[in-house]
């Protein structure tokens, strides 16, 4: 935790100057107020606001500011302490829980569930009844209602430490439960436990106050913020301030304690990053374009993306690229080569955070750098086609295969429902889906990986594609699904006639299927050369992408050539 | 508003690389056949046990508190006879066997007692108040549904376009300092600013429409912001989801995109987030009534308790864990219908 | 130099009717000193033969013996045994504590050495460890996160080594790395293997990693063993169906991939 730089942030800022005057109203207020507190002059009683009394007089002419100062430190003490009950007593329970033998697991897991199920107001009520209507039966009453959820929580994050893979080593290098348990669990479940407590400490504070409120917390002679609410809430008619003041005090320390809850979890705000303009065209004019028109042009893209202290950073430098029709062209790089945000800014997909600029980025004459009008966009959603990465979430999971493959067809082709059904039938034909009528009901989960790739090609397809664009399409198949889904794009590219730009780390699949090859790292383009000529690769960087990559033909002697600095970049935090 | 304080908690218990062992609710599944009325009956099979668990606890209230709970009820000054015939009528004098089948065998026969402080049966005195309680939780929970939904859907929607910041962290800060103002604080405000500032609704009773449009926003205005936050986050979300950039990239117009794919994805976590306002909703009816001198069960669980009145409090505890129940088991039900995949997950 | 054999090893999931067989009485022998390949595909069951080896998971049936112990009894001898046998896994991000100095994880499989150390060797038990893996020995105090990925992979390895394992278990080790970054992994294990006479499983799905690094193969496929022999004959030259299909699908640089149907 990096705290002078969270403490910088608006809520860190807010949140440390409210925990001090709390901590100092706690500890002074009763020193420096008291006397004020207590001081009764009948002659003052029930007054409104005034100079002197900014919140009133009571029923007993003392000053009601003071006694909202005094009360801080009542509340503030009992909130602390019904919160350390919940913390101690649920993480005992939570870590119990989690060592027990399962069935006994089971048993209080279930218990654990049903108290949660109850809001905590009900439990305190019924604590309340055991311990009594005051104060300190109240603070334990809150404070066993609040156990719970800290023991739901404690035990959810220790089973996924407990799940986690170095947990998992450490069993298997020999070190005992105990052992892994103080080593590993707890420091990694206490920075969460940190965060929920700080929060969790806002609500008990209302809770007490509601308690106190109802008159079943602190009383008299003694009082707290809701117990002066109480008072206040009866005199609204004459004065107002009387509510309002212990009010004002109840929500802003409740905001205090969550702006720390905040703070903790180091998700301060994220820096807006500057506003990337994009130009929006009026008309809805589009050119006209043959057969033999390019189908990319692009020269010099740039994209920049926020970093992470909100400057913009760039990440593609200048890359050109021309696509013919019909032509197959494959970006090979590693991570942070910046393939895939090519990949991205040609189809126009980047977030509104991304700053994309080029000289020309034209698809068949439209300009991808600027919003695309009305009939560009259906143009582009009948023309383009995509398939992602992870075809476990490319796909809607809350929507049938059917509906996702239609709609492109419907909204930009004006199909009716029966001519896209039948579409959609025979594209999924295409793509080797067998029992396409009962797939097209089904949800993406009831599909396999490689189907559901497939099922993305088709729906490619429901347009009049002229460019697939591929991302890393095959990286999370096994090879022979890969070979299935490669099958299927060499298919739909035979069928349309369209270009495919593939993007992919592996050299050796778009070398077998691309007819150019285009090797980007760090944001540049290193070379461009022939599938069929691949040998005779000049840069030194794709030589060794081709050498240090093991394949059928490899030697099996000899160590594997690497390339120069590849494993050495450190990573700053 | 009783928000819990965990809402975000840690992400759900890594899923096992491997298959885990059979539990009970598999083979539930393998003979009841569909996976949503295996979750259905589990969770009924849970309310269940949850009653008996409360039924258990709000008759072992009165065993646990600390001393004489008669003479705790009674004061110290109460004449020893008095106190006798009080423990008599409760039948705490005789053994604890005997006391809970006595109990038991009352609630079978719907007999919840005789409330010591007003002498009339504890149950008439429940079903008299049960319609108000039920009645401000149910419009306050639809106001708050209502409501969060298009202000929920409408920041989420600002925010990624980003051309609107100052607006958004407006609004943002806003609901965040309404989540934290206390029901009861709430209603206290609204009362003198509609009530005496601007006299608009009266501040309390119970029997007009009017009467209830204070308490009814008192109870509301917190889960709307509370629910309206969560909408947000949860759109945020999903508007990040590879699936959406897959449905732009299909360039549908951008209704279709937030309503027809983005918005059935959010179902399960406002669904059950919705579940936790209802029950605190419930469970705020307690002091919302007492502030408005609404005659509900809320008030009546405050006064009893005052009173020591155990029979009463007794009935009213079970009544409210009822009225819980009955909320999480709609949400159950809700959840099977529109969302199966978690339903799948869980049997 | 240890030989690890598993005898008829069985693992299954469920019971009633929901039973998956994930291995299905699998025999596999790693000799002494070599390195022995596990190809297969997503759901073949090669994960499981190796967390079974190592007590992640349990058997359902048949034996796993190491030098003839058998170390999946529940004997002291057979725990004793168990440590020899250590595993890298497939993330190293997950496999490191994050909150935890890269060297104080390393000299957490000195544990299962069995032997005492104090502060002094253990720090220079971890030194050694760390030069021998190529890493700075001086960056021993650093988090996970201040390292790549695959120098936080040779982490991984330096602690199994560092419980002086007999057999190593590498499951998709270079699977979630770069391919500039896993031939140095891979150089690595060559070497690791020749100086310190380990015995090694190697699984992955990549037929020409696997290749490239073991002396013998077995192929997986739903739980059984189609086929298996020296590297040689099952990649050259396969007889099985299924491995033939395996290698016809693997891309091979500057050939046309291979879409004809059968």
């Amino acid at each position: 935790m990096r705290i002078p730089a969270l403490l910088r942030t608006p809520q860190g800022l807010a949140a440390s100057v409210g925990l001090v005057l709390v901590v100092l109203a706690t500890i002074f207020g009763p020193i420096v107020f008291g006397d004020l507190a207590t001081e009764r002059s009948i002659a003052d009683r029930q007054q409104g606001v005034s100079v002197g009394h900014p919140f009133g007089t009571d029923d007993l002419g003392r000053d009601l500011f003071a006694r909202v100062i005094v009360a801080t430190r009542v509340s503030v003490l009992l909130t602390l302490g019904a919160t350390g009950i919940s913390v101690v007593g649920g993480v005992l329970l939570g870590v119990i829980a989690v060592l027990l033998p399962s069935v006994l697991k089971r048993l209080v897991a279930g218990l654990i569930d049903i108290l949660l199920s109850f809001p905590w107001l009900l439990l305190a009520l019924f604590f309340s009844v055991i311990w009594g209507t005051t104060a300190v039966g109240a603070m334990l009453a809150v404070g066993f209602a609040g156990i719970p959820v800290f023991a739901r929580l404690t035990s959810t994050l220790a089973a996924s430490v407990a799940g986690s893979d170095y947990v998992r080593a450490a069993g298997m290098l020999g070190s005992g439960n105990l052992r892994t348990t103080f080593r590993h669990v707890v420091p990694n479940i206490l920075p969460p436990l940190l965060v929920n407590t700080a929060a969790h400490a806002s609500v008990t504070l209302l809770s007490f106050a509601a308690l106190s409120f109802l008159g079943l917390g602190v009383q008299a002679p003694e009082y707290d913020w809701g117990r002066l609410l109480n008072e206040g809430s009866k005199r609204i008619y004459v004065d107002p301030m009387a509510a309002i003041g212990p009010g004002i005090a109840i929500v802003l320390v409740g905001v205090v304690f969550a702006l720390l809850g905040e703070v903790f979890s180091e998700s301060s705000a994220r820096r807006l990053p500057p506003k990337a303009v994009r130009r929006r065209r009026s008309t809805d004019y589009v050119a006209p374009v043959t057969d033999a028109t390019p189908t990319l042009e692009m020269s010099d893209l740039r994209v920049a993306f926020p970093g992470r202290d909100g400057k913009m950073v760039e990440r593609v430098h200048g890359v050109s690229l021309s696509i013919s029709p019909g032509e197959t062209v494959g970006i090979v790089g590693e991570s942070g080569s910046g393939k895939s945000v090519t990949a991205s800014a040609v189809a126009g997909l980047l977030g509104p955070e991304a700053l994309v600029t080029s000289e020309r980025l034209m698809f068949r004459e439209i300009d991808m750098s600027a919003v695309p009008n009305g009939a560009e966009r259906r143009r582009l959603g009948l023309e383009q086609a995509m398939i992602f990465q992870d075809p476990l979430t490319s796909l809607n999971p809350a929507l049938t295969v059917g509906r996702q493959l239609r709609e492109a067809s419907e909204v930009h082709a004006k199909m009716s429902r029966a001519d896209s059904l039948r579409r959609a039938v025979d594209k999924l034909n295409l793509v080797r889906i067998p029992d396409a009528e009962r797939r097209l009901n089904q949800l993406p989960h009831e599909f396999s990986g490689g189907m559901r790739q497939r099922a993305m090609i088709a729906m490619g397809l429901m347009g009049t594609p002229r460019l697939i664009i591929a991302d890393e399409p095959t990286t999370a198949l096994d090879v022979t699904v890969q070979r299935q889904v490669m099958q299927a794009l060499r298919e739909a590219q035979n069928a349309t006639g369209a270009a495919i730009l593939f993007i992919s780390h592996d050299i050796a699949l778009v070398s077998g299927f691309c007819d150019r090859i285009i090797v980007m790292r760090d944001g540049v383009v290193v070379e461009e050369i022939a599938a069929a000529r691949l040998d005779e690769a000049q840069h030194p960087y794709t030589r060794g992408l081709i050498a240090c990559v093991p394949d059928m033909a490899t030697d099996r002697t000899a160590a594997l050539p690497v390339i120069a600095a590849a494993d050495e970049e450190s990573i700053t935090v | 508003m009783t928000i819990p304080s965990t809402v975000v908690t840690a992400a759900a218990a890594a899923t096992p690389t491997e298959p885990s062992p059979v539990r009970r609710g598999d083979r539930l599944l393998a003979i009841v056949g569909s996976p949503r009325l295996a979750f259905l009956l589990k969770r009924l099979a849970r309310a269940l046990v949850a009653l008996a668990l409360v039924l258990v606890a709000s008759f072992f209230m009165v065993q646990f508190v600390p001393g004489d709970p008669v003479r705790a009820a009674l004061g110290p000054t109460a004449p020893a006879a008095t106190v006798d015939a009080l423990r008599h009528t409760l039948g705490l004098d005789l053994p604890l066997g005997e006391q809970f089948t006595r109990y038991f065998g009352g609630l079978l026969h719907g007999d919840l007692g005789v409330s010591v402080s007003t002498q009339r049966p504890v149950g008439t005195t429940l079903a008299e108040r049960l319609p108000a309680t039920l009645m401000l939780s149910v419009v306050a929970f639809v106001v708050a549904a209502l409501g969060a939904f298009p202000i929920g859907v409408a920041t989420a929607v600002s925010a990624r376009g980003g051309r609107r910041r100052s607006l958004d962290l407006g609004v943002s800060s806003l609901l965040g300092i309404i989540i934290a103002i206390p029901n009861f604080l709430l209603a206290v405000v609204l009362i003198w600013l509609f009530s005496i500032v601007v006299p608009l609704a009266p501040s309390a009773g119970w029997g007009s429409p009017q009467h209830a449009v204070l308490p009814v926003l008192a109870l509301a205005i917190g889960p709307l912001a509370y629910l309206a936050r969560i909408v947000h986050v949860e759109m945020v979300r999903v508007l990040d989801a590879p699936y959406i950039t897959t449905a732009r990239s299909k360039r549908l117009p951008a209704h279709l995109i937030y309503l027809r794919h983005a918005l059935p994805n959010i179902v399960t976590a406002t669904l059950t987030a919705g579940g936790v306002v209802l029950t605190g909703l419930v469970a705020g009816t307690v002091l919302i009534e007492t502030v408005f001198v609404i005659p509900g069960i809320g008030s009546t669980i405050v006064s009893s308790i005052t009173t020591k009145d155990y029979p009463l409090i007794q009935g009213v505890v079970l009544m409210y864990a009822v009225l819980v129940l009955a909320a999480n088991l709609v949400i159950d039900l809700l959840l099977a219908a529109l969302d199966p995949r978690s339903t799948i997950a869980e049997a | 130099m240890s030989e690890l054999r598993f005898e008829q090893v069985t693992v299954r999931f469920g019971s009633g009717r929901n039973v998956n067989t994930a291995v299905d009485a699998v025999d596999l022998t790693v000799r002494p000193g070599t390195t022995h390949g596990l190809v297969g595909e997503s759901g073949s069951g090669k994960s499981t033969v190796a967390r079974v080896a190592v007590g992640l998971t349990k058997l359902s049936a048949g034996r796993i013996l190491l030098d003839g112990v058998d170390i999946t009894s529940r004997e002291p001898a057979a725990r004793a045994a168990r440590r020899r046998v250590q595993m890298v896994f497939q993330d190293p991000l997950s496999a490191l504590d994050p909150r935890m100095s890269v060297g104080a994880s390393i000299a957490e499989g000195l544990l299962a050495t069995g032997r005492r150390h104090t502060s002094a060797q253990s720090a220079g038990r971890v030194r050694e460890l760390l030069d021998l893996v190529h890493i700075d020995p001086l960056r021993a105090d650093d988090r996970p996160t201040a390292f790549s990925g695959g120098q936080r992979q040779r982490i991984t390895i330096a602690r199994a080594l560092a419980a002086e394992p007999e057999v190593l278990i590498a499951d998709e080790i270079t699977s979630a790395l770069d391919v500039s970054v896993q031939g140095v992994v891979l150089n690595l294990l060559r070497e690791l293997q020749q100086r310190l006479e380990l015995t090694m499983l190697f699984i992955s799905h990549n037929l020409a990693v696997v290749r490239y690094v073991s002396d013998e193969v077995t192929v997986m496929r739903a739980g059984r063993v189609v086929e298996h022999g020296s590297t040689d004959a099952v990649l050259t030259d396969p007889t099985d169906p299924y491995t033939r299909e395996l290698l016809r699908a693997v891309p091979v640089m500057g050939r046309p991939l291979d879409l004809e149907d059968a």
